[in-house]
């Protein structure tokens, strides 16, 4: 059997708030001079396959951004082991580095003095990739973000979303085998979010050993990109599989919502009929809207038979899949817009 | 996947690159460099003139001028860079990096070497001119082999430096206020270092500027100095290779220990 791209054995991470130094004239010890300890990452362990495209969902401070450094060889766990391609992410970030590159949205890396193409051919550089092959993959990735225009403008010039898109190019240009990706479009206009989006999906079906770990609070793009996602929360995994595996969880029975002409009242029986679990109405000024739930699929076909018999006349109707939002709520206990906790180091 | 030979002069060219940029894309860098240490050489060549010192004394602080842009270089442009280099987001793509720090080092002292010879030398130039100072070494091979390992022992020395003050952090930056007026009065910026009682003048010695100004000096106005010129070079020599084997172990040692205290990045990026 293949062994996975990134594995994960109870890791954990705790920061520790620094405490004010004391001099040896300082005879007391201060009030507040406790050590405390943040857990950021809490007894993780995830399971990233070969060719897989794997999501971290978590609000702010949720431990994503630790996950990513450690698995990035930045950041040394406080217990449990990390492997990455099969290798020990502390004993063997050596050998880990030249497979791995990782772009984090909102960073502001290169140097201001050179020129966006001069800034990824430097980080070409390190990776050892040689100046043609840099150059034409830098080419190929400016057209990508729409940079092609700004590739000799020196970076101190480019606008936040732009030093973004530079920096977005910088972690392909190297053409690793595992790509972090730590809110890649955080920030970014609808349009280059989607240009992006589609080439992650381009890039991750051109080779298939190609593995991508991508960390969002946008549960659109987790939804659309990942293979399998694991939600997160203040360090916690609490639950991993594929985006409709995750809907499926919190949703017991299959929903379908149908608009009904007004003044008609041929949904009084409805939640009566064999197979349905239950049957609410909203009337609006110009419909009614009816939410089915059912106990067995195949009832809907009687429910709409039930309508029309009863002189319904139906405008719409579809079936209703749940969100990751759903998803979210349910295991976080909140949305990620309306986070409870404030966001903690990650 | 490159040799680690090759991938170390790959970063070495990568990393020196930015600062060689700076030095054809800065415009104020001469006015600022050059025109403002000549400013400062010219009040001490005026006071030595004032008392009928020897000539080769103006020469002297022409030379301690131009030394002292390697000084504030080796300090603020190795020491504090790899600091300013974790607060840009750099230093984690090159920790991240297959390439080996050392070789961001190297090419951020060959880079720093590089700008701050084109400003020592128009401060050289400026200043030997203005004050028409007699230049009569007595071998220019021994000269420039004296700049080498001058050059090399400071570097070293500031590769040295970036490893502890990244683990330092903040406190660093009060270590380079520490470090560079006592360090202008230790190595006689200003003055033969030679008039320094015997003791102060040997603690002296382990700051690379000290020697490698007393023996240029000996060798470019044919005086005496501290110590016999290949004496001072030799302890040069070897402070060079020291400091750049313990940059080299103290760099894989603070790296390990940045890692646990989560120190190679910014808690915000």
């Amino acid at each position: 059997m293949e062994s996975p791209a990134i594995r994960t054995e109870a890791l954990t991470r705790t920061y520790r708030k620094s405490r004010k130094r004391r001099w040896w004239w300082s005879r007391s010890k201060p009030e507040g001079d406790e050590t405390r300890e943040f857990v950021a990452l809490d007894q993780v362990s995830l399971e990233v396959r070969q060719g897989e495209l794997f999501g971290l969902l978590g609000p702010n401070g949720a431990g994503k951004t630790t996950l990513i450094k450690i698995l990035t060889t930045l950041l040394a766990p406080s217990a449990g082991t990390a492997w990455v391609d099969g290798l020990d992410v502390v004993a063997d970030a050596e050998k880990i580095r030249p497979i791995i590159n990782m772009v984090s949205g909102g960073e502001s890396s290169g140097y201001g003095i050179l020129n966006v193409r001069e800034n990824l051919w430097l980080f070409a550089r390190i990776y050892g990739v040689p100046t043609a092959v840099a150059q034409e993959r830098i080419d190929k990735m400016l057209g990508v973000v729409g940079l092609t225009d700004k590739a000799t403008s020196r970076i101190s010039h480019l606008s936040t979303g732009q030093r973004q898109k530079m920096n977005f190019c910088r972690g392909f240009i190297t053409d690793p085998k595992i790509l972090f990706l730590d809110e890649p479009t955080l920030g970014l206009d609808v349009t280059s979010a989607r240009a992006i989006r589609a080439f992650v999906k381009e890039w991750m079906a051109e080779k298939p050993d190609r593995t991508m770990l991508l960390t969002t609070h946008y549960m659109a793009e987790a939804d659309e990109l990942c293979d399998r996602l694991a939600i997160i929360d203040k360090g916690k995994v609490l639950a991993c599989d594929t985006p409709a595996n995750l809907k499926r969880q919190v949703q017991k029975y299959p929903i379908y919502e149908l608009s009904l002409a007004p003044g008609a009242s041929s949904w009084d029986g409805v939640s009566k009929l064999p197979g349905v679990h239950s049957a609410t109405a909203t009337t609006t000024p110009t419909t009614v809207e009816l939410k089915v739930s059912l106990l067995d699929e195949p009832a809907i076909g009687a429910v709409v038979q039930s309508l029309v018999m009863a002189g319904g006349r139906i405008l719409t109707m579809k079936k209703v899949e749940p969100t990751l939002e759903d998803v979210f709520i349910e295991l976080v206990g909140h949305g990620l817009s309306d986070e409870a906790t404030a966001p903690q180091p990650a | 996947m490159p040799s680690s030979f090759k991938l170390f002069f790959q970063a070495v060219q990568a990393r020196t690159y930015p600062r060689i940029a700076w030095l054809f894309r800065s415009n104020s860098w001469m006015i600022q460099e050059t025109v403002l240490p000549v400013l400062a050489v010219s009040a001490f060549a005026f006071a030595y003139r004032a008392m009928n010192a020897r000539p080769e004394l103006t020469g002297y602080i022409v030379l301690g001028a131009a030394m002292t842009t390697f000084w504030l270089n080796v300090l603020w442009g190795m020491g504090a860079q790899l600091y300013w280099e974790r607060d840009s987001g750099n230093l984690e793509l090159y920790v991240m990096s297959p390439a080996p720090m050392t070789a961001i080092l190297t090419g951020m002292a060959i880079g720093g070497m590089t700008t701050t010879i084109i400003r020592a030398t128009a401060i050289t130039v400026a200043g030997v001119l203005l004050f028409d100072v007699p230049i009569n070494p007595s071998s220019w091979w021994l000269l420039v082999l004296g700049f080498g390992v001058t050059l090399a022992a400071l570097y070293g020395l500031g590769m040295l430096f970036a490893s502890l003050f990244l683990l330092w952090g903040r406190e660093a930056w009060h270590l380079i206020s520490v470090l560079q007026e006592p360090v202008y009065l230790l190595s006689g910026t200003n003055f033969p270092v030679s008039i320094l009682p015997r003791a102060v003048a040997l603690f002296a010695s382990a700051i690379p500027l000290t020697l490698g100004m007393d023996a240029m000096r000996q060798v470019l106005f044919r005086t005496t100095g501290l110590f016999e010129v290949w004496i001072e070079l030799s302890v040069l020599g070897g402070l060079a290779v020291v400091f750049f084997l313990a940059a080299r172990r103290g760099l894989r040692y603070l790296e390990r220990r940045a890692r646990e205290e989560g120190k190679l990045t910014v808690r915000w990026q």
